[in-house]
């Protein structure tokens, strides 16, 4: 196999992280495939939250939104929206927490509020939903982005959601329980946090990419770790897997809704 | 409670300027509501939503708003809503005061608002610069531990207006499927408005599921089809594929006005919305 997209890549190699059994809560986008790749292959007992309330779902078809009717009608419960921060995200019950975002700096921090001053924005983002607290309080997160100088940036324009905040350590004297960003994972590679400093650093490439693709795509000096690791392409039954659930899903979405009457 | 047609549920209970909190994450989505809230030209309107959606994009772009309380300003799976960055990034076509918090802030607010407490509590806004941003996110000692946690003031909405799939003729409703954080608004609410899919003689025993008692809901009104195009678990499914097409109607000024004139104000009531919806496809 050799003929893959750079998103199946992500996907593949995110799922691959997902240990069977983990509780998982879920964004929309690359990581519900991811969540989903890994359910239906490697780790058929993973608990996948999506913060609609809906708990232990195991959807058929991808959702659009993070509470379509596939999500409540394939769950083990869903609980109100309340219990999904306070019960399950505060209380530490959350192994992996996915998140996205428009930027990400070199300490793992995320901003998904807005591009420019606050006050003024030039481009106003969606905003934190449960991205703050998931970054907080998940056990660990996984960040997922598309690399470009604009999203692996020197300084975010906003901090909406806390990684390693400064470095060296000040995430854990700041409060923030869960152990912050431990994987960010992007199309050429992943980045890993360095034990000292907190810096992100390439540790990880995909077959066929190059160290300086890599720097290429990001927005600082990228550290670079003593060894890079090769993450082996798709396997067979890992692309046919995903394939078929995005082909599921398109024909799902395909579907004309009747109007009620 | 009464059972009203919707029109007059809310000509009583939504004044202009008043804090009016339509929720339903998701699911359940009061857009016929919304639409009568514009049609019946409401201004000044503080709106509150974690989810603003299409409804709150709609009535953003009509200018019934100039506040807003929110979590997460997006459209679904699909990106960003258009009238309501309009209105933050260039002020049209009125400026919108906006109060931003997280899911789990708002959530801790709504809860507080629920018992009459003056403030939410949570372990939370850690790391982030929301505070910096939104005067109104504070922090307290816990007296037992001296513990910071995050504080934020109670959500008291004048009206909060949900949809249901039924309730019954004493006022009753029953709720199935994702719930969000709508019992919690309701409780809150000083005067809540029900729009439902069936209205029914008598409900099913609940057991655990959602029922709002008759006697704290002030108005119920039929109105089949109200949450679209977001959905009613077991009447229709969410249309992801209108969600879609918004972006297209909503990216600019005139487009997004002609659709509303078209299918919103050109349409005396719900049933009018879907059927003209019906007749474009």
């Amino acid at each position: 196999m050799s003929d893959w997209t750079r998103d199946e890549m992500m996907t593949v190699a995110a799922a691959r992280l997902l240990r069977d059994g983990c509780v998982c809560f879920v964004g929309i986008g690359l990581p519900s495939a991811a969540c989903n790749l890994a359910r239906l292959t490697h780790a058929p007992d993973i608990v996948l939250i999506y913060e609609s309330g809906t708990v232990g779902t195991r959807p058929n078809v991808l959702p659009l939104s993070i509470g379509d009717g596939e999500l409540a009608e394939t769950a083990a419960c869903i609980v109100p929206l309340p219990e999904v921060f306070s019960y399950l995200l505060q209380a530490g019950r959350v192994d992996v927490g996915f998140l996205g975002a428009a930027q990400v700096d070199r300490y793992g921090n995320l901003n998904s509020t807005v591009i420019g001053h606050y006050d003024t924005p030039a481009t106003r983002l969606p905003g934190a939903g449960g991205a703050t607290e998931i970054a907080a309080h998940a056990r660990q997160t996984f960040v997922m982005i598309k690399a470009t100088p604009r999203s692996l940036v020197a300084q975010l324009d906003f901090r909406t959601s806390g990684g390693f905040l400064e470095g060296r350590g000040s995430r854990a004297r700041s409060g923030m329980r869960g152990t912050g960003p431990q994987v960010v994972i992007t199309d050429f590679g992943t980045l890993t946090p360095a034990p000292a400093t907190d810096e992100l650093q390439l540790t990880a490439l995909y077959h066929g990419v190059s160290v300086e693709e890599a720097r290429a795509a990001v927005g600082w000096p990228l550290a670079v770790a003593g060894e890079i690791a090769t993450i082996p392409p798709p396997t067979l039954i890992e692309l046919e897997t995903l394939r078929a659930l995005h082909a599921r899903t398109r024909e799902a979405h395909r579907r004309p809704v009747h109007l009620p009457a | 409670m009464k059972l009203l047609p919707l029109a007059e549920a809310i000509a009583r209970h939504v004044g202009d300027g008043a804090c009016v909190a339509l929720e339903g994450f998701t699911h359940l989505i009061p857009f016929a509501a919304g639409h009568e809230i514009i049609r019946q030209g409401r201004r000044g309107l503080h709106l509150v939503r974690m989810t603003p959606d299409l409804v709150y994009d709609q009535m953003i772009g009509m200018g019934c708003a100039s506040r807003l309380t929110f979590s997460w300003g997006g459209n679904p799976g699909v990106g960003s809503l258009h009238r309501l960055r309009d209105a933050v990034e260039r002020q049209w076509p009125a400026p919108l005061a906006i109060d931003e918090h997280t899911h789990a802030g708002m959530a801790a607010a709504y809860c507080a608002g629920a018992a009459r407490l003056p403030f939410g509590i949570l372990r939370g806004y850690l790391g982030t610069d929301l505070p910096a941003a939104n005067p109104r996110i504070r922090s307290v000692e816990c007296p037992f531990t001296g513990e910071r946690l995050a504080a934020v003031p109670a959500i008291n909405p004048d009206v909060t207006i949900l949809h249901a799939q039924r309730a019954d003729r004493r006022g009753n409703v029953a709720i199935e499927g994702i719930v969000g954080a709508q019992r919690e608004a309701a409780f809150a609410a000083r005067a809540v408005i029900v729009t439902v899919e069936e209205i029914v003689e008598e409900l099913p025993p609940a057991m655990n599921g959602i029922v709002l008692p008759h006697w704290m809901v002030s108005a119920v009104a039929h109105c089949p089809g109200g949450a679209y195009p977001s959905y009613a678990q077991g009447c229709y499914a969410r249309d992801n594929g209108f969600y879609q097409r918004w972006d297209v109607i909503a990216r600019d000024r005139e487009g997004f006005l002609a659709w509303m004139q078209r299918h919103v104000l050109g349409s005396r009531d719900h049933a009018g919305f879907l059927a003209s919806l019906r007749e474009a496809a």
